[in-house]
C-alpha cells in the first residue's frame, strides 16, 4: 500500500508500487488533468508537483511518491488560470494543467520572473498550438 | 497587447457618421472583441474531458498489429495454436471480420481497414490485425503469439524514381514559356523540402461502442466528425443512423486528424463490434509517430525568365510530391501546392506541371498549409535568387511583381477585392527595428534578416464548397436562448467561441445566450470538415445568415424555431477543375514575414530569434484567437525550417519518438509579434477571411533568405539542420 497527499487530501493506493504514477492519477483517483503525451518524459503534458517539484508521472512509479504531496490541475487554485483565459495561452487545453502546473512552481520561487525564465521554466512543456508567445505573457502578467 | 492593428479603409468601410452610435454599437458587440473562450475555464482546471479521459464501463483496450516490411505481401498470419486465444479473453479481428468494404473511404478506394492474408502490404507499420483484450498485459501477451510472414517486394523509396503516379495537374497561364520573347535573364533552382509531424500533443484515440440498433457510436480525437462518420458507415456497412459519431474534446489537429481518425474509429468499431463490448483505441506517442500521415516531401523546381530592369516574364515550375504508400488527401495537397506555386505574384506568362507519386513509406496526408507551404517556400526564394541575380533588393522586386487589385493569378483569377500584399508589406517593413548588432563574446555568430511575402486561399480548392454545400442550423428555443448546430470543430481554434460571437451580433443578444451542440453526428448536420481556414469564413458566414434568418422570423413567430442555412456559391464565382482555369478560392489572405536568426559558424547551429509577421484577415473576430493562431503557426513553420527532421530507415521513422523527434520548445521559440491587417472580405462574416493555415508558409523561406543575410550561404533544403548548415558553409568560395 502506498499511501501519500494528493491535492492536500490524504490517499492510499492498494496495488503495484511499479504501476507509473500518471496512470494511478488517472486510473485509480480520476484525476484525468494529467494527460500522457509522450510517456517518455519529454512533454510535460503529464507534470504534476511532487513536494513542490514539477515532475513528469510517467516517469516515477506511484511507490516513489510515499509519504509525498502531489498535487495536480485538479488542486490547483492560481491567478495563472484566469490569466491563461485572458491571454489566450490555452488553445488545445492538452499541455495547459501541465503548462499551468509549471508556471506555479516558477511563480512561487520568482516572484517577478523575466521572459526568459518563463522560458526557461516551460522548456520541458510543449505545446504545438500557441508558439508560446501568449503562455509567456500569460504567466508574466502574474508576476507581482 | 503586443499587437498592431490596422485598420484599411476600403469601401463603405469608414467611421460612422454618428460617432456615438458608432461606439455605442462597438461596446454592446461581441465581434471584433477577445472575449474569453468558451472552453477556457473547463482547459484551466483540468475538467475538459479528452478521449482517453473518458470512463466507459466495460470497455476493453485496442491494439493494431502491423506490418513489419514497406512493401510485399502476406503470405500467412499464424496464431500461436497452443495459446489461449478464447473469445473471453481476448478478440481478434482480421480483413475477414469487415462486414463492408475494406476501404478507408476518402478520395481513391485504395488504402484497406486491414491488410488480408495473400494481399499486398504498401508500406510500414500497415495495419494488418486488430487485437482486445479486458487489459493490457493480455493484450501484448497474445499480439507475442501471433506470427506474420511476407513475402517481400522491392520498395520504391525515390520519388524521383516512381512508376505509380496519384495524380497531375497543369496550369498554363498565356503562352508557352520557353518560347516568351525578350527574355533578358533566366534563373533555375530546385528546393526540397522534407516530412513534417503534425506533433498534436494528445494522440490519436477512439472509444468505439456497439448499440442496442446494430450500430456503433465513436466517440473520439477529430477535426471532421462527417469524414469519420461517412468511413464508419462504409466499412461496417451501416446505416446513416446506425454509424454516430461524437469528437470529444480534441489535442491539436493541424490537419493530423482530418483523414487518420477514421482508421482509428473504424478499427475501434470493428474491434467492439467483435468483442460485443465498448473498445478503447489509444495510440501512444510511438505508434503515433510511426504509423500516422506526416506533410508531404517534395522537389519544386524552378525557371523564372525576366527582363534586367526585374519585369517577370515567365515562370516555369514543377512540384514532384511524395504521396506515400496510400493516396489519402494527396490529390487535394497537390492542387493547392500548383495553385499558389507561383507565389502572390502577377506574371504573364506561368507553367506550372505539378504530380505526386506513390512510394513504399506511410502515406502523407493533410497538414496545415495543405502544399502550400511546400510550393511557397521555393517561390519566395526564387524572388531571392532572381534579385540577387539581377543586383537589386528583394523587397523591390516583390514591389514590382506582386498581386495587386485587378491583377490575374496564374489560374486566371481576376483579384477584385481584399488584395493586401502591399499592405502586409509595408505593415511588416515598418513594425521591425534595425538588426541590432551580435555582441562581441558571441565572435561565432552571425546575425542575418530575411523576409517573405505569401498568400493563402481561404476555403476548399474550386468548387470543393459548392459540391460540399455545408449546412448549420439553429434553433430559436423557448427559454429564450439559441443554439448553434454545426459540425465544425473546437480543436483549440476558438471554433466555439467566434461562432458565439458571430451568432450573439447577428440575434443582438448577449454571448451568454448562445450555445453550441456538441459536434455528435446523430444531432448536427454535416457543415463539412474542420479544414482549408474555412470554419470561420465559409461556416461562420451560415451562422451569420442563420442568425439573421431567425431574427427576421422572430418579428413574425414564436420560438421553439429552427433554421438551417446551406453555402450556395456566389455566381460571380467560376471554376473548370479540367483546366485548372477559374476562381481557384473564394478570396486570399495575405502575410508578410520577417525573420531574423543568429548562425553560429562554428556548430552551424540556427536560432531564429524574431519573428514579425503582417497578416491580412480580413476582419479579426476575435484578436487574440487570431494571433494565437499566427503565433502557433509561426512557429510550426519554424520547426519546419530548422529542427524537424524525419530520417528514413527502410522505409519507416527512425526518429519515431518524442526522445529523437524534436519540436521547438519555449526556449527555441523566437519572439513572435502580429499585426493584424484587416482588409475585409464582402462576403465574409463581418469582413473576415480564413487564416488558419496562413502563417505555415511565410516563416521558412524568410528564415532561409535570413541565413543567407547571416552567412552569405544559400540552402535549399529543409530544414536547416547545422550538419545542412555547415556543408554549405564548406562548400563557400572563400
Amino acid at each position: 500500500m502506498v499511501q501519500f497527499t494528493l491535492n492536500g487530501r490524504r490517499v492510499s493506493f492498494e496495488g503495484s508500487g511499479s504501476r507509473r504514477l500518471l496512470d494511478v492519477l488517472r486510473e485509480d483517483f480520476r484525476a484525468t488533468g494529467t494527460k500522457e503525451g509522450c510517456g517518455e518524459g519529454e512533454c510535460g503534458a503529464c507534470s504534476v508537483l511532487i513536494d513542490g517539484d514539477v515532475v513528469d508521472s510517467c516517469l516515477v512509479a506511484v511507490g516513489q511518491v510515499e509519504g509525498r504531496d502531489v498535487l495536480t490541475i485538479e488542486g490547483l487554485s492560481s491567478p495563472l488560470q484566469q490569466a491563461f483565459i485572458e491571454h489566450g495561452a490555452a488553445q488545445c487545453g492538452i499541455c495547459t494543467p501541465g503548462m499551468l502546473l509549471a508556471a506555479h512552481v516558477l511563480l512561487q520561487r520568482t516572484t517577478r520572473p523575466s521572459a526568459d525564465d518563463v522560458r526557461e521554466a516551460l522548456a520541458g512543456n510543449l505545446c504545438r498550438c500557441t508558439g508560446y508567445t501568449k503562455i509567456i505573457e500569460a504567466v508574466l502578467s502574474c508576476g507581482t | 497587447m503586443s499587437c498592431l492593428r490596422y485598420r484599411w479603409r476600403g469601401r463603405g468601410a469608414g467611421l460612422s457618421a454618428q460617432p456615438w452610435k458608432f461606439l455605442l454599437l462597438n461596446m454592446v458587440t461581441a465581434v471584433g472583441r477577445s472575449v474569453p473562450r468558451r472552453d477556457g475555464a473547463s482547459k484551466v482546471t483540468g475538467e475538459a474531458r479528452y478521449t482517453d479521459d473518458l470512463v466507459v464501463a466495460g470497455a476493453w483496450y485496442g491494439k493494431t498489429i502491423r506490418s513489419t516490411i514497406p512493401r510485399g505481401t502476406i503470405r500467412s498470419i499464424t496464431l500461436d495454436p497452443a495459446y489461449d486465444w478464447g473469445g473471453s479473453r481476448v478478440v481478434l479481428v482480421t480483413a475477414d471480420d469487415i462486414p463492408g468494404d475494406n476501404v478507408v473511404d476518402l478520395i481513391r478506394d485504395d488504402q484497406p481497414v486491414l491488410a488480408r492474408q495473400g494481399g499486398e502490404i504498401r508500406h510500414k507499420e500497415e495495419p494488418i490485425l486488430l487485437l482486445a483484450a479486458a487489459d493490457r498485459s493480455t493484450l501484448e501477451e497474445a499480439a507475442e503469439h501471433i506470427r506474420i510472414e511476407y513475402v517481400p517486394a522491392e520498395p520504391v523509396f525515390d520519388p524521383a524514381q516512381a512508376s505509380e503516379v496519384y495524380t497531375t495537374i497543369e496550369i498554363r497561364k498565356g503562352d508557352d514559356v520557353e518560347a516568351v520573347e525578350g527574355v533578358e535573364v533566366v534563373v533555375e533552382r530546385s528546393f526540397t523540402v522534407g516530412l513534417q509531424e503534425q506533433l498534436y500533443i494528445e494522440p490519436q484515440g477512439a472509444i468505439a461502442s456497439p448499440t442496442p440498433d446494430g450500430g456503433i457510436t465513436v466517440i473520439g480525437s477529430l477535426q471532421c466528425p462527417y469524414y469519420v462518420h461517412r468511413a464508419l458507415k462504409r466499412a461496417l456497412k451501416l446505416t446513416d443512423q446506425q454509424a454516430v459519431v461524437v469528437q470529444a474534446e480534441t489535442g491539436g489537429g493541424f490537419g493530423g486528424k482530418e483523414e487518420y481518425p477514421s482508421m482509428v474509429a473504424i478499427h475501434a468499431a470493428l474491434l467492439a463490434r467483435k468483442a460485443g463490448r465498448p473498445v478503447r483505441l489509444i495510440y501512444d506517442r510511438h505508434e503515433d509517430l510511426a504509423a500516422t500521415t506526416k506533410r508531404h516531401p517534395g522537389v519544386i523546381t524552378h525557371r523564372t525568365g525576366v527582363k534586367k530592369d526585374g519585369t517577370l516574364l515567365f515562370q516555369n515550375i514543377d512540384i514532384l510530391l511524395d504521396g506515400g504508400g496510400y493516396c489519402t488527401l494527396t490529390p487535394v495537397v497537390l492542387s493547392r501546392a500548383a495553385i499558389h506555386a507561383s507565389g502572390p505574384y502577377s506574371c504573364p506568362n506561368v507553367r506550372v506541371r505539378a504530380r505526386a507519386v506513390a512510394t513504399n513509406t506511410p502515406p502523407n496526408g493533410a497538414f496545415r498549409g495543405f502544399g502550400a507551404p511546400q510550393s511557397l517556400f521555393a517561390a519566395e526564394l526564387m524572388v531571392e535568387h532572381v534579385a540577387e541575380r539581377l543586383g537589386i533588393s528583394s523587397v523591390d522586386l516583390r514591389r514590382k511583381w506582386m498581386l495587386r487589385l485587378g491583377d490575374t493569378t496564374a489560374t486566371g483569377q481576376k483579384l477584385t477585392e481584399s488584395v493586401s500584399s502591399d499592405l502586409v508589406l509595408d505593415a511588416a517593413l515598418k513594425a521591425v527595428p534595425p538588426v541590432p548588432p551580435v555582441s562581441p563574446s558571441r565572435p561565432s555568430v552571425r546575425r542575418g534578416r530575411g523576409l517573405s511575402l505569401v498568400f493563402h486561399g481561404s476555403g476548399f480548392t474550386g468548387s470543393g464548397e459548392k459540391k460540399l454545400s455545408g449546412t448549420v442550423a439553429m434553433e430559436a428555443l423557448a427559454d429564450g436562448t439559441f443554439q448553434i448546430l454545426t459540425a465544425s470543430t473546437e480543436i483549440g481554434q476558438g471554433t466555439k467561441t467566434i461562432f458565439c460571437q458571430l451568432a450573439a451580433d447577428a440575434l443582438g443578444v448577449p454571448m451568454g445566450r448562445v450555445t453550441v451542440a456538441p459536434q455528435d453526428t446523430s444531432l448536427v448536420p454535416d457543415s463539412g470538415p474542420t479544414v482549408a481556414s474555412r470554419t470561420a469564413m465559409i461556416v461562420g458566414r451560415l451562422v451569420q445568415e442563420a442568425a439573421t434568418e431567425i431574427t427576421e422570423r422572430l418579428k413574425r413567430e414564436k420560438a421553439p424555431l429552427r433554421v438551417e442555412k446551406s453555402y450556395i456559391q456566389p455566381d460571380s464565382l467560376h471554376w473548370d477543375e479540367t483546366t485548372y482555369r477559374g476562381d481557384a478560392y473564394p478570396i486570399y489572405a495575405w502575410a508578410c514575414t520577417i525573420a531574423d536568426v543568429d548562425v553560429d559558424v562554428t556548430t552551424g547551429a540556427v536560432r531564429v530569434t524574431d519573428l514579425v509577421t503582417a497578416v491580412d484577415c480580413g476582419k479579426a473576430l476575435h484578436p487574440v484567437l487570431a494571433e494565437g493562431q499566427v503565433e502557433g503557426g509561426c512557429l510550426q513553420a519554424v520547426g519546419w525550417a530548422t529542427i524537424e527532421e524525419i530520417k528514413m530507415k527502410d522505409g519507416g521513422y527512425q526518429n519515431d519518438r518524442l526522445a529523437t523527434y524534436l519540436i521547438p520548445t519555449a526556449l527555441d521559440a523566437p519572439n513572435i509579434r502580429t499585426i493584424l491587417v484587416e482588409n475585409p472580405y464582402s462576403r465574409g462574416p463581418f469582413g473576415a477571411k480564413g487564416i488558419g493555415e496562413l502563417p505555415m508558409d511565410g516563416p521558412a523561406p524568410a528564415i532561409i533568405a535570413a541565413i543567407h543575410d547571416a552567412t552569405g550561404v544559400w540552402l535549399d533544403e529543409i530544414p536547416a539542420t547545422p550538419e545542412k548548415v555547415i556543408a554549405a558553409l564548406a562548400r563557400k568560395p572563400a
